[in-house]
């Protein structure tokens, strides 16, 4: 009995010491994109436990959240899917009297997942094929673009079933981004944005609402992450890039179409359609969202101490989790934005 | 009737000479007070939420007007909104699925409350409530990994049937407003059926033994009498779950193919109000795309009023007995 009675003391009075540790706290809060999420709660438990005053807690609510949140001040640091708009960026600028700066964390990409029966290899699709089937005219598998890439490939007469995002995402984003580029008529019909008015075709709620409309519908593709399809075994086709390859997408290809276009020095740049040898052409950023100016200094330590550590161990645990790494020189580039925060 | 007395009891005292001291003392004026503060609680937050609606969706009623609501675009690339489709699809779906639960549900209720043996109604009765409380999404899910296949392995049965009319015309990708319709279906019948099965146990027995004295057969003692002193009991679960199918939002976005368009076919996909808001509402940016989303939320408070207004005439100018 005293001893349970000891052992309840000493339980209390820990964590009373734990209470007063719990003062000396910085707990910083973010919100946003839900796309890297899986990286960014593996990065903030990761090093909260490294240095535990630091607890940064993250709400995946969704890009246009996180821009929304970080301008109205109610988190101490945003993360999107795309980058800020112009407009977005002057906003922010007008209501919090500073800038917004950009930084990278890792990469991302689109694959276009499809169930032919009958058809179990990866496919080779040109951006002319892409956006003839999302725009409604290339309404048959057995298409010349689609035969001419496939040789060999027995493509069926059926009539193929789009299957798209219905929910805002940076995934349908990223898709479209790349849409608009490969196809003038995709950019003037439809345009960019998280959620488009499509021309043909199904909406599925979430990867998970794409991929399992595709496995019941015969005849069908849609689009989905990379890391969704890698981790549910899916069959994915390749994409042909700016230099004619066609590229089936990986976690080394992705990273290739990063290091393969100018970085600018706001980072606000779409990868889409990227140049240079290996680069597969869906791909993308995504970042966080911080503002230049942080007014608590314990605050804005340990944000900058988080960024400084992400480009360096944090890197390192991004391939285990499926996310592409950024290129060495986007790293380097990086640093030294850092202190751009003041 | 003995209750009454008691309607008298819990009445107000205001004729009787008693002090406000006492009247406190017995509780009357405290609960007085506190239960018409929660009644107005209840309309205080519809009011603000009506409100809170109307106003954060100004952007777009300046734009567009009452044309939003019988426009069939919605691009949000360029600022175009109409709310056609989604309405449409919002009724339909509620209409096919009240079309199929009713006769099942109050079905089921009949034999749970009047001929069944009473171990098993109540067996079955828990596993029915259990089933109301199933979340939506689960419902959604077995949707797209169940129903949707079973539906598009008997969809030439029903195309053999019903072929010849409009509205099982065209390819059937298995995610429609007609699967949409059935997920409803399941998700509303538990509603109907524990609720009917209450109404109809709670039918006096005085009732059931003077039909029966008249000479009645069992059936037709709960056809006759039963049915007709339940029928407002009845009429109000098929309220409640015209309420849950009409704002529904999981289990009817994962199967309804959120295309938003209007299509003569069932077999057609559609999209619905509920599901649109939960969709794009997340990441939606600016304020006429933000407002539009609103907008359809306040579309769905009058739609969801104007319907239950309507289903509430019809049970007045039908019903002429019954007391439940």
């Amino acid at each position: 009995m005293t001893r349970r009675v000891f052992i309840v003391n000493a339980a209390l009075v820990a964590t009373l010491i734990g209470g007063v540790a719990c003062g000396q706290q910085v707990p910083i809060n973010a919100a946003g994109a839900t796309f890297p999420y899986p990286m960014y709660s593996k990065w903030f438990d990761e090093y909260h436990k490294k240095f535990p005053q630091i607890p940064i807690n993250y709400a995946s609510i969704g890009s246009g959240g996180g821009i929304a949140q970080v301008t109205a001040g109610t988190v101490d640091f945003g993360a999107s899917d795309g980058p800020m708009t112009d407009m977005q960026m002057k906003q922010f600028q007008d209501k919090r009297g500073s800038a917004i700066l950009h930084f990278p964390t890792v990469l991302g990409a689109d694959v276009p997942t499809y169930n032919i029966p009958g058809v179990a290899t990866a496919l080779n699709f040109t951006p002319e094929a892409l956006a003839g089937i999302f725009l409604g005219k290339i309404t048959k598998w057995d298409d010349p673009e689609l035969t001419k890439a496939n040789p060999g490939v027995k493509l069926p007469s059926s009539n193929i079933v789009v299957v798209h995002r219905s929910d805002g995402s940076g995934t349908t984003y990223v898709w479209v981004d790349y849409l608009c580029k490969v196809s003038k008529e995709w950019e003037t019909k439809v345009g960019r944005g998280t959620s488009v008015n499509w021309p043909v075709g199904l909406g599925g709620k979430g990867n998970e609402g794409v991929s399992g409309s595709i496995q019941q519908t015969a005849n069908s593709i849609g689009y989905v992450e990379l890391i969704y399809a890698v981790q549910n075994k899916m069959t994915y086709g390749k994409v042909k890039n700016a230099s004619g390859e066609f590229i089936q997408a990986s976690l080394a290809s992705v990273t290739a179409a990063a290091a393969g276009i100018p970085m600018p020095d706001d980072f606000r740049i779409s990868i889409t359609n990227a140049p240079g040898k290996g680069a597969y052409p869906i791909s993308s950023f995504t970042w966080l969202l911080i503002p230049s100016k942080i007014a608590d200094p314990t605050k804005k330590k340990a944000i900058k101490d988080f960024l400084a550590w992400m480009l360096a161990d944090g890197q390192k645990m991004t391939e285990a989790l499926s996310y592409a790494p950024l290129p060495q020189a986007v790293v380097a580039k990086e640093v030294k934005a850092i202190d751009k925060i003041q | 009737m003995a209750a009454s007395s008691t309607t008298n009891f819990s009445a107000r005292p205001s004729g009787r000479a008693s002090t406000f001291w006492q009247r406190l003392r017995s509780g009357d004026d405290i609960a007085y007070v506190i239960t018409l503060t929660c009644a107005l609680t209840i309309l205080a937050i519809t009011a603000l939420l009506v409100f809170e609606l109307y106003k954060n969706s100004a952007v777009p009623r300046h734009q567009f007007g009452w044309s939003f609501l019988v426009t069939t675009t919605w691009d949000p690339v360029a600022g175009q909104f109409g709310a056609l489709p989604f309405i449409y699809g919002t009724v339909v779906t509620s209409a096919l699925a009240l079309l199929m639960a009713i006769p099942l549900g109050v079905g089921a209720a009949i034999f749970l409350a009047e001929l069944a043996p009473l171990r098993i109604s109540n067996a079955l009765t828990f596993l029915i409530e259990l089933l109301a409380a199933v979340p939506s999404v689960i419902f959604g899910l077995l949707g797209i990994f169940v129903l949707v296949p079973a539906l598009v392995s008997i969809e030439p049965a029903i195309r053999s049937v019903l072929g010849w009319t409009p509205l099982f015309s065209g390819p059937f990708y298995g995610v429609s407003i007609f699967s949409a319709g059935v997920v409803l279906t399941v998700m509303i019948i538990p509603f109907i059926i524990s609720i009917s099965r209450e109404v109809i146990l709670a039918v006096p027995a005085e009732q059931r033994d003077g039909a029966l004295a008249l000479g009645a057969t069992k059936w037709e003692t709960t056809w006759n009498v039963v049915i007709p002193f339940a029928k407002k009991g009845i009429m109000g679960s098929i309220f409640l779950a015209l309420a849950r199918s009409l704002g529904e939002t999981m289990a009817v976005t994962m199967v309804i193919g959120n295309e938003p368009k209007i299509n003569q076919s069932l077999f057609a996909p559609g999209y619905s109000i509920a599901a649109v808001i939960a969709n794009e509402f997340a990441e939606a940016t600016g304020d006429l795309y933000l407002g539009a989303l609103i907008e359809l939320g306040l579309v769905l408070f009058g739609l969801t009023i104007i319907i239950n207004g309507l289903a509430r005439v019809l049970v007045l100018t039908t019903t002429k007995k019954g007391a439940i």
